[in-house]
């Protein structure tokens, strides 16, 4: 006698993330608006190109470069294959010096803790220091609608905030802003701001400097998040440039950091690669002006009350994609956006997501899913893509992004059903896989000279060419295919006669 | 050498001329080109967009054109097409092939190059005996520039060219926007860069833009055309294949 067990059923995933992971309409759409505004593409033109020639110079000083590459996309990939351990150990180092470890699984789990904590102190305010975690899980918005105001204290967070809009890039929220633009949101939205207030950075800096210092020195609780945290010791890690992050990190009562939990790092010094890795990435600084390291509750010393809140939304997911997991290596530096040809034009808006650019093409479809409905926006943006490999030659930590974006489309077609795309594919794939076909599909597409205006060129194409005809013209098929010419009596004189080329005397020249 | 010939399914049917000019150089330069009938197309198209299935024929059908041990290497007068051989290729049979056409595939990866890298790197020349007395830009193609990392190799060649007037292309690693379905399913973003490219392509004032890749020429020379641009694309190989005696007559169109 024998027991049907049945068929094996694959493990059950982790839920998808939630909160900024997902766009209201599809990458197309969102991008053809943002493309109209000439503005905007003066910005970010401008922007990417500084800071792309910046990055190279920095990168390419260091003849250890690829090294560090190596070495960083090594210590990530170990620390994502044993990301349950590691994270256990940073519970325990963090525990032991005074911390409170909260793990949450998603994004209102983890809104929900950090109100519960902001509460718990009496406080009504928090400061922030900049984080994706916290844009990705939309705290802001929570806290004010629980009653509590959170202050944003990055300048261009800040921004951000004041303007009631979105970041659009990783590491320069306010990227799509230029100063004129700046002047105004502060002008409106800055209590007591001098009138006065002219467009000069170093002006608007002050601005900015002086509404934020009175929030420092009254606010009891902040929020951070976190670059990196370390297993073996406990320690968080935070990099910038202001200072308004040291200034959070030490100077309030009760400091809170919400951190993703592919952020772990086995060792402290693991440190020394991505210290060296990040700024040249991200800044295309030597050094990032501020960096904070933490460990606990020092007595006496900076917070004395200390919150790890540890957030998955939706990581455990990616992580059982055996290809797509590479997108947890990602640290944030926001390189690939710099370079990509299609964020330079496009802006983060378009991507719909808090993580845009190519790093967020990959990373918010695992993170959110892309199936979670009909048309879902998160399923346009592995498109959104030219394949041109920018971005992989600039990830600090090696992570092949055009690679992912194809394992994405393959698997977004493999969860789809029959589209009037899939049966075209289809039906191309039957008639180029028998060559007597193929042959006779080529003499069919000679027709097209017929529609070719008297220049030989095509003017106009139907849907779904017409994207391509609206500023492109198509060259008419030509009389005769290679194939043909290449059999025929014409095709093999040429050959002939190419073989007796008296320039063909010069074929011994060999490289020198 | 006995060398096979991958026209490209685009190359066959819609840019035969720069698959003609491929065979003609090898063969004056002393080799013997072979064009095995049964090939069609790599599959480049299908994987990109996101279909792994539907084109395991076509690897195999490339596998099976290819493999036989008397072609000594196989050569295609695209970046793209050969990153897909050697690159897409094995990811394919990996996950939908069985045994034989893995092996397969990986033996045909292993002796396929794009036209500069056989030409520099297995045949060892830089100097063709090329003649074109033209102002020429040259445009490197993602897939060459950064699957296949072809570097300096298109040129190499073309500095070696006689009469030539070889200037640099301004932002000439940036993409073109082409981009296979992209240039369809994401049409404004690809046209704002082409219009960039065009843009540098015009300022260099050059009579030709040259590249290895008949498709993004197709991009390029589409969008030249569009505009009345007086400068007109062809592939690399018409530069690398005319000589004195029977040199590319340059025509009206640009695409």
């Amino acid at each position: 006698m024998s027991t049907f067990l049945g068929m094996p059923a694959p493990p059950p995933r982790s839920p998808y993330g939630t909160g900024n992971l997902r766009g209201d309409r599809a990458f197309p759409r969102a991008a053809r608006d943002e493309l109209g505004n000439d503005q905007l593409r003066r910005n970010l033109g401008r922007a990417t190109g500084t800071i792309r020639a910046k990055r190279l110079n920095v990168t390419g000083e260091l003849p250890d470069w690829e090294a560090l590459r190596d070495a960083g996309s090594a210590i990530k990939t170990d620390a994502m294959n044993r990301l349950p351990e590691l994270l256990e150990q940073l519970e325990r180092r963090v525990t032991e010096r005074g911390g409170t470890v909260h793990w949450a699984r998603d994004a209102a789990e983890a809104n929900t803790i950090v109100a519960r904590l902001v509460r718990a102190t009496g406080s009504d305010e928090v400061i922030k220091v900049k984080s994706m975690a916290t844009q990705e899980t939309g705290l802001n918005e929570y806290l004010e609608s629980v009653g509590i105001t959170p202050y944003e204290t990055d300048l261009a967070e800040l921004i951000v905030q004041l303007a009631d809009d979105k970041p659009s890039h990783i590491l320069v929220p306010a990227i799509h802003r230029n100063r004129d633009e700046i002047r105004q949101i502060f002008l409106d939205r800055i209590p007591g701001v001098d009138p006065e207030l002219d467009n000069v950075p170093a002006h608007l800096a002050a601005a900015a400097r002086s509404y934020l210092r009175e929030k420092f020195l009254t606010t009891k609780v902040a929020v951070s998040g976190a670059n990196f945290g370390i297993a073996e010791t406990g320690t968080l890690a935070v990099v910038e440039s202001e200072g308004n992050g040291r200034m959070c990190l030490t100077l309030p009562n009760t400091l809170i950091t919400v951190m993703g939990i592919e952020k772990v790092l086995p060792r402290y010094q693991d440190l020394e690669v991505f210290f060296q890795l990040l700024p040249r990435s991200s800044t295309g600084e030597r050094m990032n002006p501020y960096t904070s390291l933490w460990t606990g509750v020092t007595p006496g010393d900076g917070p004395q009350h200390f919150h790890l809140v540890l957030l998955d939304n939706g990581r455990t997911a990616a992580l059982a994609d055996v290809i797509g997991r590479a997108a947890l290596n990602c640290i944030r530096c926001s390189a690939c956006l710099n370079v990509c040809p299609v964020y330079e034009r496009t802006g983060g808006h378009a991507y719909g997501s808090t993580y845009p650019g190519p790093i967020g093409a990959v990373l918010t479809p695992q993170l959110a899913g892309m199936h979670a409905a009909k048309d879902d926006p998160n399923s346009s943006l592995p498109y959104a893509s030219s394949l041109c490999g920018a971005c992989f030659d600039a990830c600090p930590v090696k992570i092949d992004i055009p690679s992912l974006l194809v394992e994405l489309r393959h698997q977004h077609t493999e969860q789809t059903g029959l589209t009037p795309e899939k049966l075209a594919m289809k039906a191309a794939a039957a008639v180029m896989r028998r060559p007597s076909l193929y042959a006779a599909a080529q003499k069919a597409s000679a027709l097209g000279r017929v529609v070719a205006g008297r220049d030989g060129t095509i003017s106009r194409l139907p849907p779904p060419l017409s994207g391509w005809s609206d500023s492109r013209d198509t060259a008419a098929p030509p009389r005769e295919t290679f194939r043909s010419w290449f059999a025929s009596e014409e095709g093999r004189a040429t050959l002939r006669a190419a073989a007796t080329d008296p320039n063909s005397e010069q074929k011994g020249e060999e490289t020198a | 050498m006995r060398i096979g010939l991958f026209a490209t399914c685009l190359g066959d049917t819609l840019f035969p001329d720069a698959v003609k000019a491929t065979a003609i150089l090898l063969t004056r330069l002393g080799h013997e080109v072979v064009f095995p009938p049964g090939q069609t197309c790599c599959g480049q198209m299908h994987i990109n967009t996101g279909y792994q299935r539907e084109p395991v024929p076509l690897v195999r059908n490339f596998a099976d054109a290819f493999g036989d041990a008397s072609i000594e290497a196989v050569v295609m007068p695209s970046g793209s097409c050969a990153g897909s051989v050697r690159h897409q290729h094995p990811i394919v049979a990996e996950r939908y092939g069985e045994p034989a056409l893995r092996a397969g595939v990986d033996a045909v990866a292993a002796k396929t190059y794009e036209l500069s890298e056989l030409l520099v790197d297995v045949l060892g020349v830089t100097r063709v005996g090329a003649y074109f007395p033209h102002r020429v830009t040259y445009h490197p193609t993602c897939h060459s520039l950064r699957m296949l990392r072809v570097g300096d190799k298109p040129l190499r060649l073309l500095r070696e060219v006689e009469g030539i007037d070889l200037v640099e292309l301004p932002g000439a690693d940036s993409c073109c926007g082409f981009g296979g379905t992209f240039a369809l399913k994401n049409a404004e973003t690809s046209t704002a860069m082409l219009h960039d490219k065009s843009d540098n392509i015009t300022a260099t004032g050059a009579d030709v833009c040259t590249a290895g890749d008949s498709s993004c020429l197709m991009h390029i020379g589409g969008g030249l055309s569009r505009i009345r641009s007086r400068t007109r694309t062809l592939h690399l190989a018409r530069i690398l294949a005319a000589t004195r005696t029977t040199p590319d007559v340059l025509t009206e169109a640009s695409v």
